[in-house]
């Protein structure tokens, strides 16, 4: 188990360098931070002075060769854009984005499972057929859409819930906690749903398919036939084994829902990474944009990385196997 | 304790916290604040919202009128010499007392290398203290225009910026961040709480400020950078904001249908216009080879007259724009009715195109930003159309502000056709003239001259109306340069978008034209 951890951490710290390396030689086609960093009226010897001073003219292998350097000592630089650390902007921003995440990878585990476990029951009653009919929507409705239709729905026409923004948030040392106030918890409820839509389809297609697959399988027959509770069968012997590609689809599910909580974070002033991500780009604020996919990456390599030990938990095959592999 | 007793808590709790009378106003626009520091960046937004907390030695009324601020009054002693009278018992909001050291302090401040506000006052003019509230102004050349930026030149504290080790504004390259980013030390109406970027800043009344014929009531505000168009609207629509700007034109008939709400729309300052190259002998992105049919002027009037700018207002700007025959808009000091639009003309168009030698037209690129101005990318759409109908092809190269610009600004220049927006900061002729049509130079003149247009008597006549302190000569001198440009058809210009602000109706605001939200005339019902 050790030397898989270990070869991991290595495996992830080479493709880590690989995602920064094009990331960073895709930064100089996103512009010229220099014109949004002055006002209109700057001289362009001023510019020019700037453009240097920053490091802009040099190739691109002494810059990123620079920020990786800088990266291994913890130093991510200062915004372009804001004029603050980007370790602080980042670390200001990480709460809100894994908050919104978690609620909505939570909330998709939680309806998505019982919704599969019932269609893979009982496929042909009709509340099936309409959990069928929603998953579809689900899958093919662009976030930006269901957002916006959200917040015209309920935070324009009803009323009943905030259209953007975190609510009131509580601070905990350095985290800031939207979960602990009812306006924080009202302000998650549309986000939350938006982003957790898609992965809650998707679930529930998996956990049907998966289901209907395994109770074809003998060894549910058996159990039937030993006269099993169907408590027993369904949730006991079933539910368990469709949980392997489950937990996969989950763990690389959640890396997306962080990494593309962009979207969802945009349309309702979500104040999390992705926001502050999207607006960097606009701004072509390097040291923001290459330390969030720097993080991304990382956080992509962590969550395979427990995918891969969770695995060795659930399926015991995998770990009597562990010992050669 | 019984639930009854608990609400009742929780309603003391409420009453004793929010005073009497408290009146929060709750607004949101499309980008942040960049930074807390006056000097960091010469943008509108940035200097408008900052210009709510600091204060400069002069301000801008609700039309752009100057009204004394911290000056209390000036005089011209004499032609170089200015004199400047501070207002007495003005307090930071930190409590210390305004006084000339600050001005000299400021003065120092902003022209330091790291300032992106090194305009508002020339390296060769001196300050000089007279006494703690006089101070003195000694320009190398008569400047009747001395004092007209300085509504955005915000005065900071001398001992403040000292004790907290920011007398130098901050550096783009600096590892650490400055302390005059995220806090601020005004003398204006309303004192900084916090700023989280991106997220909300807030902002309470200063119980201390000076001007005793304050006239709005808001005790707090809290302004909420929202990016995303359609959120912005339905925060407005919702009530989760008193105000929102800018409104996009799509939705401008939701916001006044809405019982709620209402729209404030007027012309802005900024004038938008295409540039073309007319210094380069031979078109960077054109099929003409050997030669640049944009140094002919009947080629510049033909395009000219192939816009059709009614059109553009009506199916494009949806009505909210105003075509201008001008480089500058009504408002701005040295526009006159005088001038009008050559008529649309496609007809005589294609004949001015025959009589250059293009009587097939010809090929050009167009270079276009499509996140900057209203509806910038639809427009050059349009203008694309409506060349192809006079025979020339316009290839459109429309891109986010953060390429188009290093394309196409000094020093790469890297276009032939351009589409471009601009607003004087000093609302007056003379920064157009100076920076679009001046022939560029080495000294800083024509600058964004990007096409390079050269006329020798239009230099000639910048320089005259710079130093001119007769106010009737001066604006003759004004009218005169702007005859020459115009007919020359150094720019075709297009028209002044609206600015569209979104209001609920228990809030009262005074919209100025230079799309600055001033809070202290804000009246909440």
């Amino acid at each position: 188990m050790i030397a898989l951890i270990i070869r991991r951490l290595f495996q992830s710290f080479v493709v880590m360098l690989a995602v920064a390396l094009v990331a960073f030689s895709l930064f100089r086609y996103v512009g010229d931070p220099v014109s949004q960093m002055v006002g209109q009226e700057t001289s362009i010897a001023d510019r020019e002075r700037l453009r240097e001073e920053l490091g802009l003219n040099d190739p691109i292998i002494v810059q990123f060769s620079r920020f990786v350097l800088n990266s291994l000592q913890g130093k991510f630089g200062i915004s372009f854009r804001l004029g603050r650390p980007v370790k602080e902007l980042i670390a200001e921003r990480l709460p809100a984005t894994l908050e919104l995440s978690l609620v909505a990878a939570l909330f998709s585990l939680a309806v998505g499972i019982p919704m599969g476990v019932y269609t893979g029951l009982y496929p042909h009653r009709y509340l099936s057929k309409f959990f069928q009919a929603i998953s579809l929507i689900g899958i093919s409705l662009p976030t930006f859409l269901i957002g916006i239709l959200l917040i015209l729905i309920f935070g324009v026409i009803l009323g009943w819930l905030p259209t953007f923004g975190r609510g009131e948030v509580v601070k905990l040392g350095w985290w800031s906690t939207g979960l602990l106030t009812v306006s924080g918890w009202k302000a998650i409820i549309m986000p939350a749903f938006t982003l957790g839509m898609f992965q809650l389809t998707l679930i529930m297609r998996l956990v049907r398919s998966e289901m209907m697959e395994v109770l074809r399988a003998d060894f549910i027959k058996f159990a039937r036939a030993r006269g099993l509770s169907n408590r027993a069968i369904n949730f006991g012997h079933a539910l368990k084994n469709t949980l392997v590609p489950v937990i996969t689809i989950t763990g690389l599910q959640l890396g997306s829902i962080i990494a593309f909580a962009i979207i969802t974070e945009t349309v309702f002033q979500w104040p999390g990474m992705g926001l502050l991500f999207l607006q960097s780009i606009q701004f072509a604020d390097i040291p923001v944009m290459s330390t969030y996919l720097i993080l991304i990456a990382f956080f992509f390599v962590l969550i395979n990385m427990i995918v891969d030990i969770l695995y060795h938990i659930v399926d015991p095959r995998l770990r009597a196997e562990g010992a050669v592999v | 304790m019984s639930k009854k007793s608990i609400i009742l808590a929780a309603l003391l709790v409420f009453l004793l916290t929010v005073p009497a009378g408290a009146k929060t106003l709750r607004f949101a626009f499309q980008g942040d604040v960049k930074s807390m520091d006056p000097y960091s960046l010469n943008e509108t937004f940035q200097l408008g919202f900052l210009g709510n907390i600091y204060e400069g030695l002069i301000r801008r009324g609700p039309n752009l009128e100057i009204e004394p601020c911290l000056a209390e009054r000036w005089e011209i002693l004499e032609p170089t010499r200015w004199r400047f009278y501070l207002r007495k018992g003005v307090k930071f909001h930190d409590g210390t007392p305004f006084t000339a050291d600050d001005v000299i302090f400021s003065a120092q401040r902003v022209r330091h290398k790291n300032s992106d506000l090194k305009t508002r006052l020339s390296d060769k003019v001196k300050v000089v203290k007279v006494d703690d509230y006089t101070v003195d102004f000694i320009t190398p050349v008569p400047n009747p225009i001395l004092h007209v930026e300085w509504g955005t030149w915000h005065i900071m504290s001398k001992s403040w910026c000292e004790k907290h080790n920011a007398t130098i504004p901050e550096s783009a390259t600096g590892e650490s961040e400055n302390y005059a980013t995220r806090h601020a030390n005004g003398t204006g109406p309303f004192k900084l709480v916090s700023h989280e970027p991106g997220v909300k800043t807030i902002a309470v009344v200063n119980p201390h400020w000076w001007d005793s014929s304050k006239e709005h009531n808001v005790t707090k505000v809290i302004f909420t950078p929202i990016a995303s168009d359609a959120t912005r609207v339905a925060a407005l629509l919702s009530g989760q904001v008193d105000m929102a700007y800018p409104i996009p034109v799509q939705d401008m008939k939701r916001i006044e249908r809405h019982p709620d709400c209402r729209m404030l729309v007027g012309p802005e300052l900024r004038t938008i216009f295409f540039g073309m190259d007319q210094f380069r002998d031979e078109l960077l992105y054109s099929n003409v080879k050997g030669k640049n049919p944009f140094k002919d002027k009947r080629v510049r009037q033909a395009f000219y007259q192939a816009i059709d700018i009614e059109a553009i207002k009506k199916k494009v700007m949806r009505g909210l724009s105003q075509p201008s025959a001008m480089m500058i808009a009504p408002g701005i000091i040295g526009w006159s009715p005088k001038f009008k639009r050559l008529p649309y003309d496609p007809e005589a168009s294609k004949r001015l195109l025959a009589e250059a030698g293009y009587p097939h037209g010809f090929e050009v690129t167009l270079d276009c930003p499509n996140d900057r101005y209203v509806n910038d990318e639809a427009i050059c759409l349009a203008v694309v159309s409506m060349l192809a109908k006079v025979g020339v092809k316009v290839n459109l190269l429309a891109q986010p502000k953060a390429k188009f610009f290093p394309k196409i600004l000094a020093p790469k220049l890297d276009t032939s056709f351009y589409l471009l927006g601009w607003t004087p900061s000093s609302f007056d002729s003379w920064n157009v003239l100076y920076n679009l049509h001046n022939c560029p130079s080495e000294s800083g003149a024509g600058k964004f001259n990007i096409g390079g247009y050269c006329n020798p008597k239009v230099d000639e006549l910048t320089a005259k109306i710079l130093s001119e302190t007769d106010q009737a000569k001066r604006l003759k001198l004004i009218e005169e340069a702007w005859t020459i440009t115009i007919n020359d058809i150094a720019y075709i210009p297009l028209h002044q978008q609206a600015l569209a602000w979104g209001v609920r109706n228990h809030v009262n605001l005074k919209q100025r034209p230079d799309n600055v939200f001033s809070w202290r005339h804000v009246v909440i019902k």
